[in-house]
């Protein structure tokens, strides 16, 4: 699957965002992370194609979330569901 | 072809007409238009523009702005999940604007991953293929009558509406219409 990165000075955890291209909580997180200087990469779901659909769904469900955008990913084992900035900054110590 | 102002108008006046507001932060509320605007143009239909939409209209029915979820999310968070539509208190900032859960049941959802979408055709070479599926899910949609038996409304889809958009009934006080032909002589 094809991630668009956004470069940041802070890379020290990989951050993967789930997101879709005309949601605008969605737009606030990866501009909060920008914001912050928080290097990350993100996939717009609605622009990808079927299989990759079904491989972030899955990828969601199996780390405990539901599909609902944004969905942020943390270090491949922290899932935020939502623009909730509290968890985000707790996560990346912001 | 939908302006912008016109996705504009016309939220305000749904906003107006229910009592709601639209989110004050102009830029937040010129990104919802703009997905709004943009999902009408790429589907037919101005659909949620914060979830994911099948292009089948009668997948999509009940996430199309103002989506069915809107009234009773507004009453019990104060905004809709999207956060265009909100109630005054938030609006005005007394109360923090905040994401709210999904309302939309799972397996209405679900049915977005195992459908191929209108909107971006061309966009993978291999996507052409999943055209099938589409129509497949689109006739296993069953399309019922049902009446709000508090108002009378009656409305021709899969299942009833959230909340009744004459009288607010709940989903509960919906009956389904059976019709029967008898043919004689």
């Amino acid at each position: 699957m094809k991630t668009s990165k956004v470069e940041g000075k802070n890379s020290k955890h990989k951050v993967l965002i789930y997101a879709i291209s005309t949601c605008a909580w969605c737009k606030m997180t990866k501009k909060y992370l920008k914001d912050n200087n928080i290097a990350y990469e993100y996939v717009d779901v609605d622009l990808t194609n079927d299989e990759d659909h079904e491989k972030i769904r899955d990828d969601i469900i199996r780390k405990g979330g539901e599909p609902s955008y944004p969905t942020i990913i943390i270090d491949e084992k922290t899932l935020i569901t939502g623009f909730r900035k509290d968890k985000i900054n707790e996560a990346l110590i912001i | 072809m939908t302006t912008l102002e016109k996705v504009r108008q016309r939220a305000e006046s749904d906003a107006k007409t229910y009592g709601y507001y639209l989110n004050p932060d102009p830029d937040f509320l010129q990104d919802l238009l703009e997905g709004l605007r943009k999902n009408e143009e790429r589907y037919g239909y101005p659909s949620c523009p914060c979830r994911l939409a099948t292009g089948n209209l009668e997948l999509d029915r009940d996430i199309i702005c103002p989506c069915d979820y809107r009234d009773p999310d507004v009453a019990e968070y104060g905004t809709c999940y999207c956060a265009l539509y909100m109630r005054k208190d938030l609006y005005e900032g007394k109360t923090p604007i905040t994401p709210i859960p999904e309302r939309r049941p799972p397996e209405k959802q679900a049915r977005v991953y195992t459908t191929t979408t209108n909107a971006t055709p061309t966009q993978m070479p291999e996507i052409t293929e999943a055209k099938t599926p589409l129509a497949q899910t689109a006739s296993t949609v069953e399309k019922k009558l049902w009446y709000c038996k508090q108002c009378g409304y009656v409305i021709f889809r899969e299942d009833p509406p959230y909340i009744c958009p004459i009288c607010k009934a709940k989903k509960e006080m919906f009956a389904e219409i059976k019709t029967s032909i008898m043919m004689q002589g």
